[in-house]
C-alpha cells in the first residue's frame, strides 16, 4: 500500500541550520497493516509522516502509495488517499463551521467540490450514525459550532472525518499527545474500532511506548532519521517496554560513545 | 436630524457600496486576507465601465465587463500572494499601486463623465416612473440584495463551504483535498469582481469615474463590516453578511450626520471623512483589548 525508497529530507540545505532529518528511508507497508511509529524528538517520525502527507517535498528518493508514484504530487492532491488527525485538535476541524459542515466537508475528500447543496439533508443520516458510534452525545449537536466542543471532541470528530471516505492510508501524528489521559485512551479505543473495523492501512506516531506496544502489528522505531527497528508479527506481540528501552539506551550508548570520540 | 433626502442619499450610497462592503467581509473575515486591492478595483470597475457605456454599449454589459476586470485584479493579487510567495498585504498593494496606472490607460485621463450618457440609473427611472431620489435607492438595494443572496448561496454550496474552512483553517482543508492557493485565488478574485461592480454603480451615481475615488475605499469597507457587525451581530455567516450590507448603510448615515455637524466655526469637510473613519476603525478594534483590559483590572 505503501513503498518508501531511499526517501531523504535535508532541511535548509547548505546553510548552517542544515538538518539531516531523513536519511535514506527505505520502508513497505502491507495494505491493512497497523504500524506504530516511536522515535525520540528529532528522529525523524514526524518528518516522515509528513512526507508522506507531502506537507513538503522530499530532497531525494521516492514515495508510492496505492501504486501510484506520489512523489511530486502536491499535499491536497494526496490527501484523496490519506486520511489524517493532527497532534493539535484544533487543526483537524473547522472551529467556526457546525459539526455537519465538518462532515460535509470531509465526506467530499478529494471529489470535485461543486455548487450543489453543502450539507445535503441525506447525508445528515449519515453523520447522526457516524457520530452514534463515537458515543458522546454529538449525534444530536450536528448544527453546533465545532468551536464549542472540547480537545477530545473534536479529535475524536476528526477521527471520523479522517476515515469516513475510507483512506488508502490513514497518518495518525501523536494524535492523543495533547490530550488528557482519560480523553487520550477514549480517543485510541475509538482509533483501534475503526482501524480494526474497516482494516485501514495506518502509521501512527506516538510518544508512549505503551501505545506503541499495544496497539497495532507492527513497530518502527526512528532514529537520526533511520528506521533502526522493525518489530512485528509474534516479536512483536511479546514485546516488553524493556525491551525497547534497553534498545534505546543502547543507542545513547553509541551515541556518547561517538561524541567521545569526535571531541577527545 | 437629517432630511429625507439625505436619508434616501444615505441609503443609495449605503447600498451602492453595499457591494464593496460584501466583498471587503469575504477577503478579511471568510478568507483572513486583508486585501487592499480593493482601492483600486473600485476605480477600475468604474472606468471599465464608464468606458463601455460612453461608448454606446449597455449599462449592463459595462458592469459585466466592470466585474470580470475586478476579478481579474483580485485574482492577480491572489498569484501574486499564493505563487510567488509575496505577504498578502504587500500583494495587494502592488496590485492596487498598478491599477492606478492601468485605470488612467483605460479612460485615457484621470477622470471621465457620464454626463448625458445612458446610465442603468436613467433605464431605471424610466422604466420604474419614480423620483430620481426614489428610484435610485432602490435599484441599487435590489442589485445589492441580489447579490448578497447569491453570496448566501454560493457559501452554502460545497464549494463555498471548503472556501469557508480554507480562511478558518487551511491546514485542515489541504489535508482534505482543497487547492487552497486556487481556493485564494478566486476568493481574493471574487471579492474584488464585487467591489468593481460597485465601483460600476457609484460612477453611474456620480455621473463620473475618477482615477481618485477608490481612496480610503478599505477603511470604508472595514468601518462598514466593524459597524454592521456590532450593531447586528454575527451568530453565522448568513447573518454577518446581511449585518455588514446593513452596516454599509449605517456608516453612509453616520457620514450625512458628521457632515451635518456645526460646532462654532468647525464643520466637517469631505475631505475629513477618511480622518474620521480611520479613527473608528481604531476605535473598533481597540475596544475589545480596552474592555478586557477593564475586566481585568476589576477582577484582580
Amino acid at each position: 500500500m505503501l513503498k518508501v525508497e531511499g526517501a531523504a529530507k535535508t532541511f535548509n540545505p547548505d546553510s548552517v541550520n542544515e538538518v539531516q532529518a531523513l536519511r535514506g528511508i527505505d520502508f513497505k507497508v502491507e495494505a491493512g497493516e497497523f504500524v506504530t511509529v516511536i522515535g525520540s524528538n528529532g528522529a525523524g517520525k514526524s518528518t516522515f509522516l509528513n512526507s508522506v502527507a507531502g506537507t513538503f517535498m522530499l530532497s531525494g528518493g521516492s514515495i508510492s502509495i496505492a501504486g501510484k508514484d506520489m512523489t511530486k504530487w502536491p499535499e491536497h492532491k494526496r490527501a484523496a488517499n490519506l486520511g489524517r488527525v493532527f497532534q493539535d485538535p484544533l487543526l483537524g476541524t473547522c472551529g467556526s463551521l457546525s459539526i455537519e459542515q465538518n462532515m460535509a466537508l470531509a465526506l467530499k475528500r478529494g471529489k470535485r467540490r461543486g455548487l450543489g447543496l453543502g450539507v445535503k439533508a441525506r447525508d445528515r443520516k449519515l453523520f447522526q450514525a457516524q457520530l452514534e458510534t463515537l458515543g458522546l452525545g454529538l449525534e444530536n449537536r450536528l448544527a453546533d459550532k465545532v468551536g464549542l466542543l472540547s480537545g477530545g471532541q473534536r479529535q475524536a470528530l476528526t477521527m471520523l472525518m479522517a476515515t469516513m471516505t475510507r483512506p488508502d492510508i490513514l497518518l495518525l501524528d501523536e494524535h492523543t499527545a495533547a490530550l488528557d489521559p482519560k480523553t487520550g485512551r477514549k480517543i485510541l479505543d475509538i482509533t483501534d474500532a475503526v482501524v480494526r473495523r474497516d482494516s485501514l492501512t495506518t502509521l501512527m506516531v506516538t510518544h508512549n511506548m505503551n501505545q506503541a506496544i499495544n496497539m497495532g502489528d507492527r513497530l518502527i522505531m526512528f532514529h537520526q532519521g533511520t528506521i533502526i527497528l522493525d518489530i512485528s508479527g509474534k516479536e512483536k506481540k511479546g514485546l516488553q517496554v524493556e525491551d525497547l528501552l534497553e534498545r534505546f539506551y543502547t543507542l545513547r550508548g553509541e551515541d556518547v560513545a561517538t561524541d567521545r570520540m569526535l571531541f577527545s | 436630524m437629517i432630511s429625507l433626502y439625505a436619508f434616501m442619499g444615505a441609503i443609495e450610497q449605503g447600498t451602492a457600496f453595499g457591494l464593496m462592503v460584501l466583498g471587503v467581509y469575504l477577503t478579511f473575515r471568510v478568507l483572513d486576507f486583508p486585501d487592499l486591492t480593493v482601492d483600486g478595483s473600485l476605480p477600475l470597475g468604474a472606468a471599465v465601465s464608464a468606458v463601455a457605456i460612453s461608448n454606446g454599449y449597455h449599462p449592463l454589459v459595462g458592469m459585466g465587463i466592470a466585474v470580470c476586470a475586478g476579478f481579474i485584479a483580485g485574482a492577480i493579487t491572489g498569484i501574486l500572494n499564493t505563487k510567488f510567495k509575496i505577504l498578502h498585504l504587500l500583494a495587494s498593494i502592488l496590485t492596487m499601486i498598478s491599477l492606478y496606472s492601468i485605470n488612467i490607460r483605460i479612460m485615457g485621463r484621470p477622470n471621465m463623465t457620464l454626463l448625458g450618457a445612458d446610465t442603468l440609473i436613467d433605464q431605471f427611472i424610466e422604466l420604474s416612473g419614480l423620483a430620481p431620489h426614489f428610484s435610485t435607492p432602490i435599484l441599487f438595494a435590489l442589485i445589492s440584495g441580489a447579490a448578497l443572496l447569491a453570496l448566501i448561496w454560493f457559501l452554502k454550496t460545497s464549494f463555498g463551504l471548503a472556501m469557508l474552512a480554507t480562511g478558518d483553517n487551511p491546514e485542515m482543508i489541504t489535508s482534505l483535498g482543497v487547492n487552497r492557493d486556487m481556493m485564494i485565488i478566486f476568493g481574493v478574485g471574487l471579492s474584488n469582481g464585487m467591489v468593481a461592480l460597485s465601483g460600476a454603480l457609484v460612477a453611474q451615481n456620480q455621473g463620473a469615474a475618477d482615477v481618485n475615488m477608490g481612496i480610503g475605499t478599505i477603511i470604508a469597507g472595514l468601518a462598514s463590516v466593524i459597524i454592521g457587525e456590532t450593531l447586528f451581530g454575527k451568530p453565522n455567516v448568513t447573518r454577518a453578511m446581511l449585518a455588514a450590507l446593513l452596516g454599509s448603510i449605517v456608516y453612509r448615515i453616520a457620514i450625512a450626520l458628521a457632515l451635518g455637524v456645526r460646532l462654532g466655526d468647525f464643520a466637517f469637510t469631505p475631505s475629513d471623512l477618511n480622518l474620521v473613519t480611520a479613527a473608528l476603525v481604531v476605535v473598533a478594534l481597540v475596544s475589545p483589548q480596552i474592555k478586557s483590559g477593564l475586566l481585568k483590572r476589576r477582577a484582580a
